[in-house]
């Protein structure tokens, strides 16, 4: 059976799986659409929690970005699992404790102010329609890709899936709707990986497969020969890095951070039923989320050589190929040619393709077609190619739903309920809950089907914002019971100022600058989160200094939070 | 069941700091200590296939957060017991 057929088939049938889930897990209340009633077992919301977490950008462009950085995509491994250890033990109790429905109602509350309540529902607005664009795009490339309609129709099938789940179960029907999507998505990245790995170094666990030697009897480790493979075609080598030491920590703290404060995120730890669930939910979690990351990597090392190889031609003991004619190339370079994802220009006109680092290079080849174009590189079998595309699509319509829902309670509950039309009942907030998703998925699908030409700036944008508003707000708010409206509100602005004012002219008003020499410190845009962050703190705690604390009934609700159960009289919130 | 007393309460959150802290350290030590700030002394030493630095940045790290959760979660339903505040 070809691919095409079989892909059909496989996405076929993970919708009518996901459909199916959507229709037995009705909501019935906003308690049930927000946080599907409070009651999911920690294991499934630890399956629902990675999924969520694992974008299309996670499946899909993250091992491609490792493959083309080395070590430097180390910042990624370690800033989107890192950040969830310091969700799991400074945030997700607290907030479970806390027991309201979304970030923007704890800030709020915790700050006794509709000013804070608003600062925080126009960030996680901004910051969740920044992610789901990236999203309905990601579908769009994959049914381009492998179902041959155009990006148009596959982002109008992508709306339609995840409007009718979203808007139907709201956060049960997508917590277990994510459940399953967890296990296609996590099932489709490992089989492609375990094959590879078993094909190039005979390891079943593509985790230690790319530390061993290569199964073709030279006893040479896969690394050294990617290094050496790396230097001698004008690239850096793959296990040291480029960027400045300075930069990487800074950018591994502002995706740490920003992981954190991501408010859709958060609101997956108000899901379950107590404080000491939350706490065992964010291990499951990150379990779930290590498995794809840790063989990330692996996929990155595997298609690198690959790559390099199917190009160049194989190489000669340590000696890297010379080049291979375009008349001979795989279909899998020619089908990624007709989308321009891969593009040849014959420079020095001798009909062969050369990669390398240097100017002898004659390839372009796109970061984001390294996973989905894995397992054609390593001759897998048809069922494999259909699965990843399967996997894709499962990635970023679970994160679409989980973003969505948060846009659509933002606004009824945090805008409406909160702060607009306090007397509003309950079916009413269901109903405008569900129209606020509808509206959202349709702006979504729109820039879904016309990107602004700047996604992928957008998205170190939304953490660097989350990372310099959110936390330091957060966090101050459950360890400094004194801390007052004041300090948390001009430390929110002053850090998400700072912040963006620096990403904007870098990305916006002078790309042109956009080099090393004129950072701040070598710190570069995507990294600038960790400055705002400390900006946020220090201007908060300034601030608290020369006005008032917290009142006292604030204070004893925030001491309130810290214990599981019993400790003093609730107050009234 | 709630705390005994107001000592009770402040020892609690007390040993819940410290736990934190230190779980903290460790979280700070492997990624941001082995995985980047020391990572081109480490790499001189090499494990199998992998220079150490790269493998905790790119791999090492990774279990160690997942083990530093669980750990967490682990010592503090003890924590929740002792004290008679756990929800069961």
């Amino acid at each position: 059976m070809d691919v095409q057929i079989l892909t059909f088939i496989i996405v076929g049938a993970s919708f009518a799986l996901y459909i199916a889930i959507a229709i037995w897990a009705r909501a019935g209340s906003t308690q049930e659409f927000y946080v599907a009633g409070g009651g999911v077992h920690p294991i499934a919301n630890g399956m629902a929690t990675a999924a969520d977490w694992m974008s299309a950008a996670s499946f899909i462009s993250m091992a491609g970005l490792i493959s083309f950085m080395g070590y430097d995509g180390a910042v990624y491994l370690l800033g989107w699992t890192g950040g969830y250890v310091l969700l799991a033990l400074c945030l997700a109790p607290y907030l479970r404790k806390f027991g309201k429905f979304t970030v923007p109602d704890f800030i709020g509350d915790r700050y006794y102010s509709q000013t804070a309540r608003t600062v925080a529902v126009v960030c996680a607005i901004f910051v969740c329609f920044t992610y789901v664009a990236g999203q309905m795009r990601g579908v769009g490339v994959v049914f381009s890709r492998f179902l041959e309609v155009d990006i148009v129709t596959g982002v109008v099938i992508g709306m339609a899936i995840v409007f009718f789940y979203t808007v139907l179960g709201g956060m049960k029907g997508i917590t277990y709707t994510q459940v399953a999507q967890y296990c296609v998505l996590i099932f489709a990245y490992l089989v492609p990986a375990v094959f590879i790995s078993i094909l190039a170094t005979g390891h079943v666990l593509p985790q230690t497969g790319f530390g061993a030697t290569l199964a073709d009897g030279s006893g040479v480790y896969l690394l050294d020969k990617l290094d050496g493979l790396s230097t001698q075609l004008g690239f850096n080598e793959y296990t040291s890095g480029t960027k400045g030491t300075f930069d990487v920590f800074c950018i591994t703290a502002a995706l740490m951070v920003g992981t954190a404060g991501l408010p859709h995120v958060i609101v997956r730890f108000f899901t379950v039923p107590k404080v000491r669930d939350a706490r065992k939910s964010a291990g499951w979690a990150l379990l779930f989320i290590a498995i794809l990351y840790t063989t990330a990597p692996s996929i990155a090392a595997f298609a690198r050589v690959n790559m390099i190889e199917t190009i160049n031609g194989p190489s000669i003991s340590d000696q890297a190929g010379t080049g291979t004619p375009h008349s001979e190339a795989p279909s899998w370079i020619t089908s990624w040619e007709k989308t321009g994802l891969i593009s040849w220009d014959d420079k020095n006109q001798d009909g062969n393709m050369f990669y390398s680092g240097d100017e002898r290079n004659e390839m372009h080849v796109d970061r984001d077609i390294i996973v989905m174009a894995n397992p054609e590189i390593a001759n897998l079998p048809a069922w494999v190619i259909a699965l990843v595309a399967a996997g894709g699509i499962a990635a970023a319509l679970s994160t679409s739903a989980g973003l969505l829902l948060v846009i659509s309670t933002s606004v009824s509950h945090d805008l409406l309920k909160r702060n607009l039309m306090p007397n509003i009942s309950d079916k009413k907030e269901l109903f405008y809950a569900r129209l606020a998703a509808g509206v959202a998925i349709v702006i979504a699908g729109y820039f879904g089907v016309n990107p602004p030409g700047f996604v992928a700036q957008v998205v170190a944008f939304a953490f660097g914002l989350a990372a310099s508003s959110f936390f330091p707000a957060i966090i101050l708010g459950i360890f400094m019971k004194r801390m007052n409206d004041k300090g948390a509100i001009s430390g929110m602005l002053a850090g998400i100022g700072f912040t963006a004012a620096y990403i904007i002219y870098f990305k916006f008003v002078n790309p042109a600058a956009n080099v090393s020499e004129n950072w701040w410190f070598g710190v570069s845009p995507e990294g600038i989160g960790a400055i705002g962050m400390l900006v946020n703190f220090a201007v908060a705690l300034l601030v608290f200094k020369m006005t008032k604390e917290a009142p006292q009934e604030i204070q004893q609700l925030v001491e309130d939070i810290r214990y599981p159960k019993g400790a003093g009289e609730a107050t009234a919130h | 069941m709630a705390f005994k007393n107001e000592e009770d309460k402040k020892a609690y959150w007390r040993e819940n700091l410290a736990l934190m802290a230190k779980l903290l350290i460790v979280w700070f030590v492997v990624s941001f200590g082995c995985g980047i700030l020391l990572v081109d002394l480490l790499d001189q030493i090499q494990l199998f296939g992998f220079k150490l630095g790269f493998w905790f940045a790119q791999q090492g790290a990774i279990y160690v957060f997942v083990a530093l959760i669980f750990i967490y979660m682990y010592k503090m339903n003890q924590l929740d017991k002792r004290y008679g505040v756990d929800e069961e």
